[in-house]
Order: structure tokens, then C-alpha cells, then sequence
């Protein structure tokens, strides 16, 4: 028994470390001044793929990320940290691509993968928050999917066992092979990379695939493939600009009501 | 955090030109390239590797250790049934360092280890100990593996160093409750079973630190009726085997993560390692010369963590209108911890270079032999002072417990004394003095300096100028420290008038080391120039005053 696994993961920018020069002068992203970093839910998912690999011996992680050449970069940490495999899915085609269009060139790069019993990807990434990749990609390989998951609690050849996260507490699922499992902030921090596989795998390069491998209708990819359009990007910061003293009263009390149902607050 | 990237300083040491031959030596002129996959194939893929393994440690350094630290500090290790249990955040260190492959680093690839020099061992050791003192003393001890690598038979190698690297723990059992610093007078009892085939421990170990390891090195007196170090063999006693128990944990003003234990041993199974009658006279002081220099770097991963301690605080309190980081007063404390933490870092890893070298060099042994115990005395001493400096910039708000600086008061006050105290530092660096080794490595360091002058300096170094002042003073010092010697030894080399200087003496002759090797590091990247000058007037000034008195007093 030993079962395929892909882990769904992006290299993102690191928001912990953003310098002055991380915005152009119109306005735009300046994302060659900025430090990049895995995305930390990816790297939640990578660990829960992980150990499930330690649960099944013999079963395979294939990290698979679309982005420009660097993010090769994220591939060798995978692999350091114990994937067997991975790839970049990067060419100009790609580019400008909203949820839509990445999760159909992700999907189609699985497919190339071939058969696979599990999908493990972040809940979301911190550069666009959408949570979207991840469903969408369930939904174009037509398997179920199990979002939220904080815990590994059991697998085997035919099924696996996640506590997933809800608004208010969490409940256990069982789902069978395949699905696709959306990993949080509250899984297992990743193990760390490993010496031994850093030293052995240095030289060993990461695999680049354009869209022509991946057997894509080049209009689903991409800008063109992005309904999506950016109007405009805002920075919202929220502050209280008046503060109401209210007496300890029925009265007044009654009064912050009607107002906050007034103004649609409540 | 990563406390790898963010010390410009390791790297300098770890691309350090004499990295080159360490490398040579260590990878016997690259014998393992193309056999095994981990194998470097040339200096510059060696230091590579390093340099990423470095990486990796300064990670879990700064992520996992360091945060852990506090916690384990108030936790510490439990005693129950005879067993010692870690504090959780030792644990979880442990099991970061395991999983990433960062135990038994020294040790040869075929045991799984990943063959790297001391020069970069010390540096894991540094970082690992700036995170947690306590807490690189247990990793410190996997030091042993390299006892049992370079004197055990090949069977016991096999049987123990692969799971070393895989993350089993060591201790090293030498002292007891009347043998502290004089282990010839060692009793727990070794006796032959020859039904069992193999040697049985009988007695008790004290203040043994990670008294309950998986593994252990114990001295024992193997040969009945013997009273001296003569009689002494050593053993290594593997904890799943039964026999002993761990009758206490100390209750410490310090390292507190890292269990310090009373052991009995009783009828426990051992193998000998090596030779008997060895166990003191070759093995241990072979074992000792590797943990003085790995108290050197806990050391100096301490002078480290309260340089940055104090700097922080320095730029964020304010008085007066001002961050105190502005006031005269508090610039000279905060430059001299930061003096005294480059000096000690510039003495270890030449030393540690030294040591690497020894393997293939008589010449070099003689060195590493010599510069060992000034790394021992001067890096002890420096956190002490260090960790009381500390303090001293904190104000009132050091005394109390929220502030890091006082766990690093504690944890400073054992470097000074375990691993050889910094008195017996100074006996063992009386052979030195009296035989002028030391006088001729100053000179061999004069002529490298001198020649890196004559032959014009790149644009990263310090001022020529500066540089050749420095050189002019330390010279000068090193006549004072001639006379001082002449002075000290008026009555012959065994008068008491002697023995009274022979601490001043060393600590005349560190301080110039340390002036002269900062001054070799200045003329590759003048940040060390300030660091140096604070040695060179240690020099001059300490030189003099010690001659003022003899003549005088």
C-alpha cells in the first residue's frame, strides 16, 4: 500500500519583512525588492502530507507550484524537508492569472502527475487571502475536497480522517481517496529541512514546465483566462475617529440600539 | 530569526582563507568525492555545504531554542523512579536538531555523520548556545561520539555512532564526590565478567551533566589496588543495558534545562574503550581538550547574547531625553562586551582551526594544545563579565526577573569553573609560557600581519595606518610581557613568586593573542579595528601594570 500525494504550495512575498522599496511610485508592487517566503499554510499542508507519508511507507510527495523561475526556490525547501518530487509551472502564459485560471493550470498539472489519492494545499496565501485555489481545483478534478483541516487523525488506503475547523469548534470527517484536503494556520508547524537531504539533493535541479506540457486550452490560461479584473487597490485602515460616552441607562442603551441598527451596523 | 545570517561575524570565520586546508585535511584530499553522495568534491563545495548546514542551525537556533529557553529555565528537569525527565522545551529542541540531521555532525559519513570540521562544530555549538546555554550542553556532549571515533574498536563504532547521529544523547561520567578537578583519584570500580564478557560498574557520579543520557563515558579504576590515574580505563555504558540510577538531580544557580545528576552504578554492563590504564592519561585528556573548547564556544554564544541583550535595551530605554545608547558611560560598556565577545570568537575558531589541522600536523597539535586553554579562560571569564555588563546597562530592571540578563548571570557563572577551572586553565598554560611556545606563535602572527601590510591591503580593510599602530603597540606589549616574565621568574619557574604572576602572566598573553588576531581579521574587514585596539590597550596596559608591581611591590 503506498498512495500518490500532490501538495499544492506558492511562494509568496514575506510580509514579516517588507522594506521601503516595496512599492513602486505608482502604486504598483515592487516584487523584485521583495523577500520571498513559502507560503506558510502551504507549508502546513506540506507537513500534513508528510506525515502521511510516515503513516504509509512508500508513498510519494510531489510538490507543485506555479510561479516565475525563483520559485524553484520553494521546491528545494519542499524536497529538503522531505518531498520526493516537484516542479514549477512557470511561463509567460501563465501570467496575470486570477483563482480561475490557476486552479485549471494546477489541475491540468496533476493530471500530467497521474493518478492521485491525495491533494494537500494552504487554506489560502497570504498575498491574496481568496481561498479559492484550493476548491476550485477539487471542483476541476471533480473530487471531493475536506477545507479547514487542523489535524491528521488517521489514514489508510482507502480513506483519511482530518479534524476540520469550524465557526464554532470542530468536527472529525472521514473522506475516501481521492480528495483534496485545505490545510490552516492551526495544523503541525512543519519539520525542518534535513541536513543529509540538503547536502545530497544541492545540485540536483528543479523540474520547469510551460504550459505546453501540461495539455491546457490556452485561453483558460493566464490574463485571458482571468475573469477577474483588479480595479483599483486600497489601503483601508480602520480608526476610531469619535468616541460617545453613554450612561449606565436603559435609556441610553435603548438609544445605541436604534443607531446601530439605523446605520446597519447590527 | 536566524542567529546564522544575522552575525556577519560566522561567516567571516567560516569563509576564513585557512578554511581551505581544514578542508583538505578533513576530507583527506577529498578521498569520499564521487563514493559517497554527500561528499564535497572541493573546498569551495565543502564550505558550501557549511554554509548551509550553518543555515540550518541558525534557523532552529533563533525559531525553536532560543524561544524555548525562558520556559526551560523555569521548568527544568524532573527526577521520578530514578529516570530523569527533560523539560518539554528541551524536548522539543532535541527533536528539531534530530529531525534535521544535526547530531553527531562531527562524526564520519559512513556512521551517518555529516564530517564536519571543529572549526564549524564550534560555530553550531556558539549559535546553538547564544539560544541556550543549558541547553548546548547536552548537544555539546555528542562531543563524546568523537572520543569512541577516534579510540574505540571498529565494532563498538558500528554499534554506537550511527545512533548517535540519530540523535541518541551522551554523557560524559568523570567526576565524583572526591574527584573533582583531581580525577586521578577516581573509584568507581570496573571488574571483569567473564561469564558476561564484559566489565561491570560498581559505585557513584556526581555532577554529571545529562546524567541520565542514553549513552555514557564513564572512568573507572580498572586495575585493583592502583591509586593514581594509571589505574584508570574507560568505558562506555549504554543506559538500555540497566545497572544504574540516577539518585538525584542538583538543584543549580544556572544552566538549570541541562539535568545535572548523582549516579549509581550497580553491577552495569560496559565495554572498554581503547586501552586499559588509558582511561585518564590519553583518553579523557583527549575528551577534555575537545569540551574546553566547546565551553569556549557556550561562551562566547553567551558574550554574544548579551551584547545583544544590553544593545537592545541600550536603544530602546531613554533617559534624560535620550535612548541611553548615547551616553558616553553606556557606549563604553556596550563596546567593550562587544570587544571582549570578537576577541574570544577571533582565539576560538583559530584555535578550532588549529585542532582541525592537528590531524595531519604535529606542528599544528602543539598549537591547538597551547591556545586551548586561553580560549577556555578568556571566553569564560568574557561572558561572566559579560553577563554582568549586561546587567549593568539594564539598571534596576536587570535585577529582576523579567529581563533575560539575569538567567545569563546564572548561566555564565559555571563556564569559569566546569571543563577545568580557569585556575587550572592557567596551570595547564604554564607549559607554554615557560617553553616560549606561545611567544613564538606571536611572532609567527607579527610576520603575517607585517607581510599582509607590506603587501597593501584591499579596500575592506582598516586604515594601513591604524593597523600599523596597533602593530607597533602590541609589539611593545609582547617586550612587556618578556620582562614581566623575567620579572616573575627572578626566583626560578617553581618560586612562589612565580606561581602568583603565572595567571597575570597568561591573561598579558591572551589579551596580545587576541590583539594580534583581531589585527589579522582587521586587515580583511576593518569592523574588527575597534575590537582589536580595546585588546592592544589591554595589552600595553595590563603588561605594564604587572611589571610596575613586581619592580615596586
Amino acid at each position: 500500500m503506498s498512495l500518490k500525494i500532490v501538495v499544492l504550495a506558492k511562494q509568496v512575498p514575506d510580509t514579516h519583512n517588507v522594506g521601503a522599496d516595496a512599492m513602486n511610485a505608482d502604486g504598483t508592487v515592487n516584487r523584485a525588492a521583495l523577500p520571498t517566503v513559502f507560503n506558510p499554510e502551504d507549508l502546513k499542508a506540506l507537513e500534513m502530507a508528510l506525515q502521511v507519508k510516515d503513516q504509509v511507507p512508500g508513498s510519494t510527495v510531489t510538490v507543485v507550484t506555479m510561479g516565475p523561475p525563483r520559485a524553484a526556490e520553494i521546491i528545494k525547501d519542499a524536497r529538503n524537508r522531505g518531498a520526493d518530487d516537484g516542479f514549477v509551472l512557470s511561463d509567460a502564459r501563465f501570467a496575470g492569472a486570477d483563482t480561475l485560471a490557476t486552479s485549471y493550470a494546477l489541475s491540468q498539472a496533476i493530471r500530467q502527475v497521474g493518478h492521485v489519492d491525495l491533494i494537500f494545499g494552504g487554506r489560502q496565501a497570504i498575498d491574496g487571502d481568496t481561498a479559492q485555489v484550493g476548491p476550485q481545483v477539487a471542483e476541476k478534478l471533480d473530487i471531493p475536497q475536506v477545507t479547514y483541516a487542523e489535524e491528521l487523525l488517521a489514514v489508510d488506503a482507502a480513506s483519511i480522517s482530518i479534524r476540520r475547523r469550524l465557526e464554532r469548534g470542530t468536527e472529525c470527517v472521514k473522506a475516501s481517496m481521492p480528495v483534496l484536503v485545505t490545510v490552516t494556520s492551526a495544523a503541525d508547524d512543519c519539520r525542518f529541512p534535513n541536513a543529509h537531504r540538503m547536502i545530497r539533493l544541492a545540485k540536483e535541479e528543479v523540474r520547469m514546465m510551460g504550459a505546453d506540457s501540461i495539455d491546457a486550452d490556452m485561453d483558460r490560461l493566464g490574463l485571458k483566462g482571468s475573469p477577474t479584473k483588479v480595479k483599483k487597490i486600497e489601503s483601508v485602515v480602520l480608526a476610531h475617529k469619535e468616541s460617545v460616552v453613554l450612561e449606565p441607562t436603559e435609556a441610553a442603551l435603548n438609544e445605541l440600539s436604534a443607531t446601530l441598527i439605523k446605520e446597519h451596523i447590527l | 530569526m536566524n542567529f546564522y545570517t544575522d552575525n556577519e561575524s560566522l561567516s567571516f570565520y567560516l569563509h576564513h582563507p585557512e578554511m581551505e586546508k581544514v578542508v583538505a585535511v578533513k576530507e583527506k584530499d577529498f578521498a569520499e568525492a564521487g563514493k559517497h553522495p554527500e561528499a564535497p568534491a572541493s573546498a569551495q563545495e565543502a564550505v558550501d555545504q557549511y554554509d548551509m548546514v550553518m543555515n540550518l542551525a541558525g534557523e532552529i537556533a533563533g525559531e525553536v531554542i532560543a524561544p524555548n529557553a525562558e520556559e526551560v529555565d523555569h521548568v527544568g528537569p524532573t527526577l521520578a523512579d530514578g529516570r530523569v525527565q527533560y523539560a518539554p522545551g528541551t524536548r522539543r529542541n532535541l527533536d528539531a536538531l534530530i529531525q534535521a540531521g544535526l547530531y553527531g555532525v562531527s562524526l564520519e559519513r559512513k556512521y551517518n555523520g555529516l564530517n564536519l570540521p571543529r572549526a564549524v562544530v564550534v560555530m553550531m555549538a556558539e549559535i546553538i548556545a547564544r539560544a541556550d546555554v543549558g541547553f548546548a550542553t547536552i548537544w555539546g556532549l555528542t562531543d563524546c561520539a568523537d572520543t569512541i571515533q577516534e579510540f574505540a574498536d571498529e565494532a563498538l563504532k558500528e554499534k554506537y555512532l550511527p545512533r548517535i547521529c540519530q540523535g541518541a544523547t551522551c554523557s560524559m561520567d568523570l567526576t565524583e564526590p572526591d574527584a573533582g578537578s583531581d580525577l586521578q583519584s577516581v573509584r568507581l570500580k570496573a571488574t571483569w565478567d567473564e561469564a558476561a564478557k564484559c566489565w561491570r560498574l560498581n559505585g557513584v557520579k556526581r555532577f554529571i551533566t545529562n546524567g541520565d543520557a542514553d549513552l555514557h563515558l564513564v572512568l573507572a579504576r580498572s586495575e585493583e589496588g592502583s591509586t593514581d590515574g594509571r589505574g584508570l580505563s574507560y568505558f562506555v555504558f549504554d543506559r538500555a543495558d540497566g545497572g544504574m540510577t540516577v539518585r538525584r538531580i542538583e538543584n543549580k544557580m544556572g544552566i538549570k534545562g541541562s539535568p545535572t545528576a548523582e549516579l549509581q552504578f550497580t553491577n552495569a554492563p560496559a565495554q572498554i574503550v581503547g586501552e586499559r590504564r588509558l582511561g585518564l592519561i590519553k583518553y579523557v585528556m583527549s575528551l577534555m581538550n575537545g569540551a574546553r573548547l566547546g565551553v569556549g564556544a557556550q561562551s562566547i554564544g553567551l558574550c554574544e547574547a548579551a551584547c545583544r541583550e544590553a544593545e537592545a535595551y541600550a536603544a530602546s530605554r531613554e533617559q534624560f531625553g535620550h535612548p541611553i545608547n548615547q551616553f558616553v558611560a553606556v557606549q563604553d560598556l556596550l563596546a567593550r562586551m562587544r570587544a571582549r565577545t570578537d576577541g574570544a570568537r577571533s582565539l576560538m575558531y583559530e584555535t578550532a582551526r588549529y585542532v582541525d589541522l592537528a590531524a595531519s600536523s604535529r606542528a599544528a597539535s602543539r598549537v591547538a594544545d597551547i591556545l586551548t586553554p586561553l580560549v577556555k579562560l578568556s571566553a569564560s571569564e568574557f561572558a561572566n563579565r559579560n553577563a554582568y555588563d549586561c546587567i549593568q546597562v539594564h539598571g534596576g530592571s536587570g535585577f529582576m526577573k523579567e529581563y533575560a540578563c539575569e538567567r545569563l548571570y546564572r548561566d555564565a557563572r559555571i563556564l569559569s569553573i566546569y571543563e577545568g577551572t580557569s585556575q587550572l586553565q592557567v596551570v595547564a598554560a604554564m607549559k607554554g609560557i615557560a617553553s616560549g611556545a606561545y611567544l613564538k606563535q606571536i611572532e609567527s602572527y607579527d610576520a603575517r600581519v607585517a607581510e599582509g601590510l607590506a603587501a597593501g591591503l584591499d579596500g575592506k580593510a582598516a586604515p594601513a595606518a591604524e593597523l600599523q599602530r596597533c602593530l607597533d603597540v602590541l609589539r611593545k606589549a609582547t617586550d612587556g610581557y618578556r620582562r614581566f616574565y623575567e620579572l616573575a621568574a627572578t626566583e626560578g619557574t617553581t618560586s612562589e613568586r612565580f606561581e602568583h604572576a603565572t595567571r597575570a602572566l597568561t591573561e598579558v598573553l591572551a589579551a596580545i593573542v587576541m590583539g594580534y588576531l583581531l589585527l589579522l581579521d582587521s586587515q580583511r574587514d576593518a569592523r574588527f579595528l575597534s575590537s582589536c585596539q580595546y585588546f592592544v590597550r589591554e595589552a600595553i596596559g595590563q603588561a605594564s601594570r604587572h611589571i610596575a608591581t613586581l619592580e615596586n611591590c
